[in-house]
C-alpha cells in the first residue's frame, strides 16, 4: 500500500490560491468519499492537503483534484504545490498534527482539525493507522513539550497576563475601553478563559452598544467609567484619544475600595490611553502594547526551542508508523505460514483423533499449540525487524520458498 | 547503618535545589530531575526517620539537631503536595536549598544519628511533633510569600519571560499562602495546648515568649488580610514573620 499527499500550503500558496481550495466539513467528507479508496481530506485556513492510500494513480487523482478546486490555474498551483509519498508524507502528517508545520509553531488548533479531517474522511486500515498514529503524536508534543503553553499574539499574551495574576478568570470583570477590532479580540480571548466583560465604555455609544451586545457586557459613554472602576480586575484600553483616558489619581482611587484585590490594566492603543503612573501604584500592573509585543516575542522564541524536543517526539513515531508500514511486507507471508503449520496440526490430529479420548485430545491439541506458537515466535519477530530494516522482502521470499507456501495455489 | 540514609537524602536534596535552578531556565528535564530528588530524598529521609523511631526508647528528636531532622522531613512532604505538579516546581526553588541546608545542619549536630534515648511522656512527643508541623507549614508559607514577591516583581518590571518560566499565579500564591498559614496556626494552637498541659509555674522562658510573638504575628496577618492586606503587604508581613521563625526561635530555645 502506498500513502500520497497532495497539498497547498501557507508555506507557499498566497492566500488567493488558498482561499479557492479551501474546502468546508461537509466538503472534505464529500471529496473524501468521491476520491474512493482510503481517502481524508484536511482543510484548514492555511492548508488543504489530500491523503489517499492505494497501489496506484494516486498522485495523479490527488493533484487532478487539486487543480479542479484551484480553478485550474495550472501555473500558479504548480508553484504552491507538493507532493510527499510514503515516509515522507506521514511525516509530514505528524508534524502538521503537533502543529510544526503551522505559521505559529505549536498552535494547538490544528489537532482538532486533523481530528475532525479524520473523522469526516474515508480511511481504511492503512490511514485509519496513520491518522491515529499523528493524532497520538500531537498530544504527546503537547503533553511533553512547552511548545503551546505560551501566547503567539498581543491579545492571546494580554489573556495569559491576566491569568497570570489571577489564575482562574471565571468571576473577573472586564472593563473595555474603545470598541474597536483590538478590544473585541482582546476580550474574546479573556471570554475563552472564562472572565465576565462586564462594560464596554466608548466615546461614541452606539458603537459601543453594538459591541456590548455581542459580548453580552453594559455600554456606557467614555466619560462614565470612573465609576465602573472599582468593580474591573482587568481594563482592556484601545481608543483613539490622544489624550490619557484614566489617570493616575482615578486608577488610584478604585484601588482604595478594591481591599487589596489587583488590577491588571492592559493599554493597547497608539499614543496610550492609560497614565503610566499607574504601574506604580501597589496591586497595580499596567501593560502597554510594547510590552505586550516584546512578551509575544519572548514566547515565540521559547515555542521555536521547544520546537526541537517536539521534532524529536514527532520522528519518533513517524519511526514508529515506518516499522508498522514495512512490516506489512512480511504480515502475508507471516500469515501463510501460520496458517500452514496449524493446517499440519489439524491434520495430524484429525488422524490421531480415534486412538485419543476427550481428555487426552484436548491435552494434545494444547501442547501441540504451544509448541507451534513458540516455534514460530522467533521467525516472527525477525521477519518484522527485517522488514523495518527494509530485508523484509527478501526474508519473505526465503521463507515462502522454504516452506513452499503458495505453491499450492499456484499449482491449482 | 540507618544513619547512613542521610547522606542520599542529604544527595537528592541538593540534587533537587541545583535541578531548580535548572528549570529557571524553561520547563522539562531539569524540573523532572528536580521533583524525583524531592521524592527519592524524601523517602531516604523517611527510612531515616523510621530507623531512629525504631531504635529509640523515647522521642529521638528531642534535640535542637533531632528537631531539625524532623523539621525538615515535615517541610519537604508539605511541599511534595505541591512540587509534583508542574505549575508549582519553582516554589522549590525556595524550599529546597533551605531543606539541604537544615538537614546538613541536623546531621553535623548530630539530630541523624541513631540512638537508643530516653524514656520521654507522649505529650512532649505530640507537642514538638504539632510545633514543628506548625513551623514547617510556616516556612511552606514563606516560601510562597517569597514566590509572590519575586513573581509580582517581574510582573511590575514588565519582564520579557514572565510568561515563559512557570509559576503559579499571584492570586493563587497569596491564597495557598493564607490557607497554609491557617492550617499551620491550627497545628501551632493545638501544640501549644499539648506543651500547656505538661506546663509548670516557673517553666515560662523567651522561646516560649518568641513562640507566642509568631503566634501573634501570623494572627494579625490574617486579620490583616481579612481587612484587605492582600498581595505584596501580606507576603512581607509573612516573610516577617518568617524571620521570627526561622532566627529568633532557635536562638531563644536551643541557646
Amino acid at each position: 500500500m502506498r500513502l500520497t499527499l497532495a497539498g497547498v500550503s501557507h508555506h507557499r500558496a498566497p492566500i488567493e490560491l488558498r482561499e479557492r481550495v479551501a474546502l468546508e466539513l461537509d466538503a472534505c467528507r464529500a471529496l473524501a468519499a468521491r476520491l474512493g479508496g482510503e481517502a481524508v481530506v484536511l482543510s484548514t485556513c492555511n492548508r488543504t492537503e489530500l491523503y489517499l492510500a492505494r497501489e496506484e494513480h494516486a498522485e495523479e487523482e490527488a493533484v487532478r483534484t487539486l487543480a479542479e478546486l484551484a480553478d485550474d490555474r495550472g501555473a500558479e498551483l504548480a508553484a504552491a504545490l507538493y507532493r510527499l509519498r510514503d515516509e515522507g508524507a506521514a511525516l509530514h502528517l505528524f508534524r502538521v498534527a503537533a502543529g510544526l508545520d503551522s505559521l505559529v509553531p505549536g498552535e494547538g488548533e490544528i489537532l482538532g482539525q486533523v481530528r475532525t479531517a479524520f473523522e469526516a474522511g474515508s480511511p481504511g486500515p492503512f490511514l485509519d493507522r496513520l491518522f491515529r498514529q499523528a493524532l497520538h503524536a500531537g498530544r504527546r508534543v503537547r503533553l511533553e513539550t512547552a511548545i503551546g503553553e505560551s501566547p503567539a499574539s498581543v491579545p492571546s499574551a494580554a489573556a495569559a497576563l491576566a491569568q497570570q495574576v489571577f489564575e482562574d478568570l471565571r468571576g473577573s470583570r472586564v472593563l473595555l475601553l474603545g470598541a474597536g477590532k483590538m478590544s473585541e479580540a482582546t476580550a474574546r480571548n479573556l471570554v475563552s478563559r472564562g472572565a465576565e466583560i462586564a462594560v464596554v465604555a466608548n466615546r461614541t455609544l452606539e458603537h459601543g452598544e453594538e459591541l456590548a451586545r455581542r459580548l453580552g457586557a453594559r455600554a456606557l459613554p467614555l466619560d462614565a467609567v470612573a465609576d465602573e472602576l472599582a468593580e474591573a480586575d482587568v481594563v482592556v484600553s484601545a481608543t483613539g484619544s490622544s489624550d490619557h483616558v484614566l489617570s493616575s489619581g482615578a486608577v488610584a482611587a478604585a484601588l482604595r475600595t478594591r481591599r487589596g484585590r489587583p488590577m491588571l490594566l492592559l493599554d493597547l492603543a497608539v499614543p496610550r490611553d492609560l497614565d503610566p503612573a499607574i504601574n506604580a501604584l501597589d496591586g497595580c500592573f499596567l501593560y502597554d502594547v510594547d510590552d505586550l509585543q516584546a512578551v509575544v516575542a519572548e514566547t515565540i522564541s521559547g515555542r521555536r526551542d521547544e520546537a526541537a524536543r517536539a521534532e524529536r517526539l514527532v520522528e519518533e513515531e513517524a519511526g514508529r508508523f515506518r516499522d508498522w508500514h514495512a512490516s506489512l511486507d512480511v504480515v502475508p507471508t507471516i500469515a501463510s505460514l501460520r496458517a500452514l503449520v496449524e493446517e499440519i496440526r489439524d491434520s495430524e490430529l484429525a488422524k490421531a483423533g480415534g486412538r485419543l479420548s476427550e481428555r487426552e485430545r484436548r491435552h494434545v491439541e494444547s501442547i501441540t499449540s504451544q509448541i507451534l506458537a513458540k516455534l514460530l515466535h522467533l521467525p516472527t519477530i525477525r521477519m518484522k525487524e527485517a522488514a523495518a530494516a527494509a530485508d523484509g522482502v527478501v526474508y519473505a521470499d526465503v521463507v515462502r520458498h522454504l516452506f513452499g507456501l503458495g505453491e499450492e495455489e499456484r499449482r491449482r | 547503618m540507618a544513619e547512613l540514609l542521610v547522606f542520599p537524602a542529604l544527595l537528592a536534596y541538593g540534587e533537587a535545589a541545583f535541578a531548580y535552578a535548572g528549570e529557571l531556565r524553561g520547563p522539562g528535564l531539569a524540573g523532572r530531575l528536580a521533583t524525583w530528588g524531592v521524592r527519592l530524598g524524601w523517602l531516604a529521609q523517611t527510612a531515616l526517620l523510621v530507623g531512629q523511631a525504631v531504635s529509640a526508647e523515647g522521642f529521638p528528636w528531642g534535640t535542637w539537631a533531632g528537631s531539625l531532622n524532623l523539621f525538615v522531613w515535615l517541610v519537604v512532604g508539605a511541599y511534595l503536595i505541591w512540587g509534583c505538579t508542574p505549575r508549582y516546581r519553582l516554589l522549590g526553588l525556595a524550599v529546597m536549598p533551605l531543606a539541604a541546608v537544615l538537614l546538613a545542619l541536623a546531621w553535623a549536630g548530630g539530630g541523624t544519628a541513631v540512638v537508643e534515648s530516653e524514656r520521654s511522656g507522649a505529650v512532649l512527643a505530640v507537642h514538638v511533633a504539632l510545633m514543628l508541623a506548625g513551623f514547617a507549614g510556616l516556612t511552606l508559607a514563606a516560601g510562597m510569600a517569597a514566590l509572590y514577591l519575586w513573581q509580582e516583581r517581574r510582573l511590575k518590571r514588565h519582564e520579557r519571560g514572565v510568561l515563559t518560566v512557570r509559576v503559579p499565579a499571584l492570586g493563587t500564591l497569596d491564597r495557598l499562602s493564607a490557607r497554609t498559614v491557617i492550617g499551620s496556626l491550627v497545628l501551632l494552637t493545638l501544640g501549644i495546648g499539648f506543651g500547656a498541659a505538661s506546663f509548670e509555674r516557673g517553666d515560662f522562658d523567651a522561646a516560649m515568649a518568641v513562640t507566642i510573638g509568631i503566634y501573634a504575628v501570623y494572627a494579625a496577618l490574617l486579620v490583616l488580610r481579612h481587612e484587605g492586606w492582600r498581595g505584596r503587604r501580606a507576603a512581607l508581613l509573612n516573610l516577617a514573620g518568617f524571620a521570627l521563625v526561622a532566627v529568633v526561635l532557635p536562638i531563644t530555645h536551643f541557646a
